[in-house]
C-alpha cells in the first residue's frame, strides 16, 4: 500500500512523464484477468484520452487470448500489459500507437511463459512526429522448464519528424534451453523516393504519406472485433500528423 | 506545349544541366539519346519536381504556365506524367488503391469529378489488358516483386489509365524483350499519339524507336543538346556512337 510514485530509475518508467504518472499516482490496482483452460479471451484498448491501463493476465492451459491496442490520445498515455502463459496457451498483441505534438506514449509488455509449448506473438507499430515520444518495452522471460516456447516480437517505428523520438527494446530472459525467440526492431522515416513517385503521379504530399502509413500499420488489427473502429480511429489520427 | 529554356540544375552542389534549351508542340514525339550520366534522368526529375534537384537557372513552361513554381502533383494535374526508369516499390500499397487514389486527385485538382469504384475498375481493366498485363498484377502491392519488365509494363499501365497529356518516358525500354518492347511501343502510340499530346522518349537504344517514331531526335550530352535532327539521327548514333557527335 501507498507506494511512492516509480522514478526514471525503474527501468519500466525510464522514459515515462514521471510528473504525470506522479499525479495521477496512487494508481488503481491493474485490472486482473484469469482466462481458464481452453477459453479464449479477446480485448480491445484504445488510449484515446491521456491514462494508464494495467491489465495482468493469467493465460490457463491451452487458452488463448487476443489484445488490440490503439494508443493516440493525451499528453501521455501508457498501456502496460503483464501476461502469464501456461501449457499451450497463446497470446497475441497488435499494438499501434500514433503520437505528435509533444505526447508521450508507451506500451509495456512482460510476457512470461511459465510452462512448455506456449506460444505469444507481440506487433507493434508506432508513428510518431512532432517532438512526440513513442516506446516499447517488452520482456519476454521464459521459466526453465518452458520448453518449446514459441515467441515472436516485430518491432517498428516510423519517424516523420526528425525531433520525434522512438525507444524500442524488446528483451528476453530465457532459462530454458529448446526454445524459438524471434525479434525484429527497426526504426525508420517514409521512404523519400517512394513519396515522390506518389505526388508524381497527382497524390498530393499529405495524402501520399498517409497512404504509405496506412501501409506500414495495416494488418495489426486483423481479426480484432472492433478491427474497423480501431482502424478508422488510427487513419484519423495519421491524418491529423500529416 | 513545353518550352525549356537555357535550364541549369544541381543535384545537391554538382551542375548537371548546364543551359538545356528544348521545345516540344503537340502532336510531336521528341527522343532523347546520350551517354550514360549525361543528364537525361535528371532532366526528368527537375521536370516532375524532385526534392533536390535544383533550378540554379533558366525556366520551363508547359502551355504558357511556369512549370517549376509548381508541386509535383500539381504537376501530374496540369497534364505531365513522368515514367520512372526506376519505378518505385511501394509495399503495402496496392496499384488498384494507389492509381483509383491518384486518378482522383488529379480530377480533384482540375475540378473534375471523382471516378467511382466501377468506373475506375473499367478504365484499369482496359487498359491492363491492352498491355498485357493481368487484374491479378494490379490488384498487388505497386511494383513488389515485380520484373524489370513488369515494372516497365506497369508504368505504361498507370499512363494509360492517367492519360497525360505530356509523357517524359525515362528508357521504358530498357529491361524489356522484343514480344514486350513491341507492347510497349504499341501502347505509346495508342496513348499518346494524338494532335493534342507530345512525349519525351528518353533512350539508349535506337530499338524503341524502330516501333515509336520519333519526329525529332537530340542528343543530351554533359548538360546540353548538342545536337537535333529527324529520325535518321537516332540511326546514325547508333553506327558512329556519341563519341563521334560530340567531338
Ligand atoms: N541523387 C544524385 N546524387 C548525386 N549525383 C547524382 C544523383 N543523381 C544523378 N547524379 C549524377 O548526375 C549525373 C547525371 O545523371 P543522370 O541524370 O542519371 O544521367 P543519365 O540518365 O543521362 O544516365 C551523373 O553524373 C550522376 O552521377
Ligand atoms: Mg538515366
Amino acid at each position: 500500500m501507498n507506494r511512492s510514485a516509480p522514478t526514471r530509475h525503474d527501468e519500466a518508467w525510464r522514459y515515462s512523464d514521471i510528473s504525470a504518472v506522479e499525479a495521477a499516482w496512487p494508481l488503481a490496482a491493474p485490472e486482473s484477468i484469469i482466462v481458464p483452460a481452453g477459453g479464449n479471451f479477446a480485448r480491445t484498448i484504445l488510449q484515446d484520452a491521456g491514462s494508464i491501463h494495467q491489465l495482468d493476465i493469467a493465460i490457463g492451459k491451452g487458452a488463448t487470448t487476443a489484445i488490440h491496442v490503439l494508443n493516440i490520445g493525451g499528453d501521455y498515455g501508457r498501456v502496460e500489459l503483464n501476461i502469464t502463459l501456461h501449457e499451450g496457451a497463446d497470446f497475441k498483441l497488435g499494438a499501434v500507437q500514433i503520437g505528435g505534438g509533444t505526447q508521450n506514449l508507451e506500451i509495456i509488455t512482460t510476457v512470461t511463459h511459465a510452462e512448455p509449448k506456449a506460444t505469444s506473438s507481440q506487433i507493434v507499430r508506432s508513428v510518431l512526429a512532432g517532438t512526440a515520444i513513442g516506446t516499447y518495452l517488452g520482456k519476454v522471460a521464459v521459466a526453465r522448464d518452458a520448453q518449446l516456447t514459441d515467441s515472436v516480437q516485430s518491432v517498428k517505428a516510423m519517424l516523420l519528424d526528425r525531433s520525434a523520438t522512438a525507444n524500442a527494446k524488446p528483451e528476453l530472459e530465457i532459462y530454458a534451453d529448446d526454445v524459438k525467440c524471434a525479434h525484429g526492431c527497426a526504426i525508420g522515416e517514409l521512404d523519400a523516393m517512394g513519396l515522390f513517385y506518389l505526388q508524381a503521379r497527382g497524390i498530393a504530399p499529405a495524402d501520399a504519406k498517409k497512404l504509405m502509413l496506412q501501409a506500414f500499420v495495416a494488418g495489426v488489427f486483423d481479426g480484432a472485433a472492433d478491427e474497423e473502429m480501431l482502424t478508422d480511429a488510427a487513419l484519423k489520427k495519421l491524418g491529423e500528423l500529416v | 506545349m513545353l518550352q525549356i529554356t537555357n535550364l541549369h540544375a544541381n543535384v545537391g552542389d554538382k551542375p548537371i544541366l548546364k543551359g538545356l534549351t528544348l521545345s516540344l508542340n503537340a502532336g510531336e514525339i521528341h527522343a532523347i539519346m546520350g551517354p550514360n550520366g549525361a543528364g537525361k534522368s535528371t532532366l526528368g526529375y527537375v521536370l516532375s519536381g524532385r526534392p533536390g534537384y535544383e533550378v540554379t537557372e533558366g525556366s520551363v513552361t508547359f502551355n504558357g504556365n511556369d512549370l517549376l513554381a509548381l508541386e509535383p502533383h500539381e504537376r501530374a494535374a496540369a497534364g505531365l506524367f513522368l515514367g520512372f526508369q526506376y519505378p518505385v516499390e511501394i509495399p503495402g500499397v496496392s496499384n488498384v488503391q494507389f492509381l483509383r487514389e491518384a486518378l482522383n486527385a488529379q480530377r480533384k485538382n482540375r475540378g473534375e469529378a471523382p471516378l467511382s469504384g466501377a468506373e475506375f475498375l473499367k478504365v484499369a481493366r482496359e487498359q491492363a489488358g491492352a498491355l498485357g498485363m493481368d487484374m491479378d498484377m494490379l490488384k498487388r502491392p505497386v511494383n513488389v516483386g515485380f520484373s524489370g519488365g513488369e515494372k516497365k509494363r506497369n508504368e505504361m499501365v498507370q499512363m494509360g489509365i492517367i492519360n497525360p497529356a505530356l509523357a517524359i518516358l525515362d528508357e521504358t525500354d530498357s529491361g524489356l524483350d522484343i514480344d514486350a518492347l513491341r507492347t510497349v511501343g504499341d501502347g505509346i502510340n495508342r496513348i499518346m499519339r494524338k494532335p493534342d499530346k507530345a512525349v519525351l522518349l528518353i533512350t539508349h537504344y535506337q530499338r524503341l524507336l524502330d516501333y515509336v517514331k520519333p519526329d525529332f531526335v537530340h542528343v543530351l550530352a554533359d548538360g546540353r543538346i548538342t545536337r537535333t535532327g529527324g529520325a535518321e539521327l537516332a540511326l546514325e548514333l547508333e553506327r558512329d556512337g556519341y563519341k563521334e557527335l560530340a567531338a
